[in-house]
């Protein structure tokens, strides 16, 4: 934990007993910049997940108080096939949809911004900016503007030329294109954000390992990205896909204002929220959020063991 | 790369054009339909551009929300401020700790910041908002604001920062007679400024953004935010679609400012962020 000293400073011994008037020892001087904080994660967090875990095996409509014992009932009226087995289901939709599409074209703009030289700052301060937008935002413009269903959603529009009638696309069940104004969407909110992270990745390669290529006889293209690109870039394209895996599992406000209470598409976080704070059902709500916890610290241990990725580096 | 040909770069360059235009025309709509009547917006024929500019839709949105509007974005202003500031200091004090400052039981503190970052806090959304309402903190900016300033991710980034900071800086202020208070905001703080500003930047960007807490938590129409407040707006059984797009339009004004004159700082902190996370 502490970080290595220099002989140097060893001689003053930075923080074993008060040295001079004023100033205090390391003990007292940890708890003052640790206290607050530290106070915080326990009232915050890690009480409400042990009142949770408690009220899991309660009967609690309407209230927060665990008065009425239940045992494992929440959690098998959950595991049950139903509603929040579907909401799983949906995230793995989502999920197979969203995480290869991000990757691939995030991968795709880094490398061409990488390429160029000319106005690379301003490409890439136009992906970044959909940043600036909220999922409310996003959401706002593709369901009243891009994809209405009517004949003056852009969409419909653009297909209009091409003598396609209108399409109802937030409530069309086959084929699903909610699924296309989903996926958009986020796509279009996230995509700066991994480029950027991406673009630093590309950055971190040393020229000179594409130059020994080239001796080689090495072509640029496929065969440098296939075989010195990708490889170079494990640490960067393991975060992105984790990252955007993490970011998916909490979706919500793309789906509650798209499609709101809707059975076609609700990921665990809008089942929960609806289950919690509609219904005033906190046991089941409860215990949902304790299975949903479980799941990702499961797979948070998981992918440490696989990549040792956020090990802390002490 | 070096040896690619003219036609590969203008190749290049033909897909991120196509692909800029992809991502502003959200913007572009929101602009169009914002300072257009709906009668323009729901044309037969698609227009390019509003006939005229009505900027009168601005004052609008504000009257005909009766000033529930304004004050939505009074309560995002407000929150985001306090929160950013929060965060920042009651995260960098935790993380200079947990970097410098030796005690016999730091490492099993650090584990309980650790553990932390294995559960997202919108997942336990539920579990907080029972603690909130046991508090007795529901449709309060203490309820919206206080439960998510102890971002153990923010703690780790500073922890992480600050054990790469210069130790000699550090070493000069004790010679001078500083404690640790002192040398933390007298020699640390002034100079980790950029650092500082990239994580209070992405905090404030996150916290104005951010939807799911703030429903949860201010559901009385004073508390909303300017996110819940274009919610209900776009989910209202009359929609005068001018007027959605207006209050859209003004609710990333503030965003696009920090973008064009903060980027800097932006990009440092989504890099710091993403790449630690």
């Amino acid at each position: 934990m502490t970080a290595v000293q220099t002989p140097a400073a060893e001689a003053r011994a930075p923080g074993s007993r008060p040295r001079r008037r004023g100033s205090m020892g390391a003990t007292p001087a940890f708890w003052l910049f640790m206290g607050p904080f530290l106070a915080g994660l326990v009232v915050f967090v890690y009480l409400p997940i042990a009142w949770s875990f408690v009220l899991s095996f309660n009967r609690a409509q309407n209230t927060v108080q665990p008065r009425e014992f239940v045992g494992l009932q929440n959690y098998i009226d959950l595991l049950m096939p139903g509603p929040f087995l579907d909401s799983l289901w949906t995230f793995t939709i989502f999920a197979a949809i969203i995480v290869p599409l991000t990757f691939v074209l995030a991968l795709l703009l880094a490398v061409l911004l990488n390429q160029i030289t000319v106005a690379r700052a301003f490409f890439r301060s136009a992906f970044f900016l959909p940043t600036a937008c909220s999922y409310v935002v996003a959401s706002l413009v593709w369901k009243l503007s891009i994809f209405n269903g009517v004949r003056f959603g852009l969409a419909n529009q653009v297909l209009s030329v091409f003598g396609v009638e209108n399409i109802a696309w937030l409530s069309s069940v086959s084929p699903p294109w909610y699924w296309l104004v989903i996926a958009t969407v986020r796509l279009w909110l996230q995509l700066g954000f991994y480029i950027i992270l991406f673009l630093a990745g590309l950055q971190r390669i040393s020229p000179e390992l594409y130059e020994a290529a080239y001796v080689d006889g090495a072509k640029a293209g496929w065969q440098t990205f296939r075989h010195i690109t990708l490889p170079q870039l494990r640490t960067t394209s393991v975060a992105v896909l984790l990252l955007n895996l993490v970011a998916a599992y909490q979706a919500f406000d793309e789906f509650y204002n798209l499609l709101g209470n809707s059975s076609l598409a609700r990921p665990p976080l809008v089942y929960l929220y609806y289950t919690a704070q509609g219904n005033q059902d906190y046991g089941h709500g409860s215990a949902g959020a304790m299975i949903l916890a479980a799941l990702i610290v499961l797979v948070t241990l998981v992918q440490n063991r696989v990549y040792g990725f956020g090990r802390p580096e002490a | 790369m070096k040896q690619s040909s003219v036609a590969g770069t203008a190749a290049r360059y033909a897909a991120l054009v196509v692909a800029t235009v992809l991502f502003l025309l959200p913007f572009y709509l929101m602009l169009r339909n914002a300072f257009a009547t709906d009668k323009e917006i729901t044309g037969v024929d698609w227009t390019i551009f509003p006939s005229s500019l009505r900027w009168g839709n601005i004052g609008e949105v504000f009257e005909e929300t009766s000033g529930g509007f304004a004050r939505s974005l009074f309560n995002s202003a407000f929150i985001a401020v306090a929160q950013t500031a929060g965060t920042v200091l009651l995260s960098s004090m935790a993380g200079y700790a947990l970097a410098r400052i030796p005690f016999r039981y730091a490492t099993p503190i650090f584990y309980a910041v650790l553990l932390t970052l294995m559960v997202p806090p919108a997942v336990t959304f539920v579990p907080s908002f029972i603690i909130v309402s046991r508090l007795g903190w529901v449709n309060s900016y203490q309820g919206i604001i206080v439960p998510v300033l102890f971002s153990g991710f923010t703690a780790f980034l500073f922890r992480q920062y600050f054990l790469n900071f210069p130790r000699e800086l550090e070493e000069a202020g004790r010679i001078d007679g500083l404690g640790y208070f002192g040398v933390f905001w007298r020699i640390v703080v002034p100079n980790s400024l950029s650092f500082f500003a990239a994580i209070s930047v992405i905090t404030v960007v996150h916290s104005w953004n951010q939807f799911l807490w703030p429903l949860v938590v201010g559901q009385e129409q004073d508390m909303w935010t300017v996110q819940v407040s274009l919610s209900t707006l776009m989910t209202a059984q009359t929609i005068n679609l001018h007027q959605v797009f207006m209050a859209a339009l003004i609710s990333i004004v503030p965003l696009v400012l920090v973008f064009v004159f903060l980027q800097r700082y932006l990009v440092q902190g989504v890099a710091e962020s993403g790449i630690k996370g």
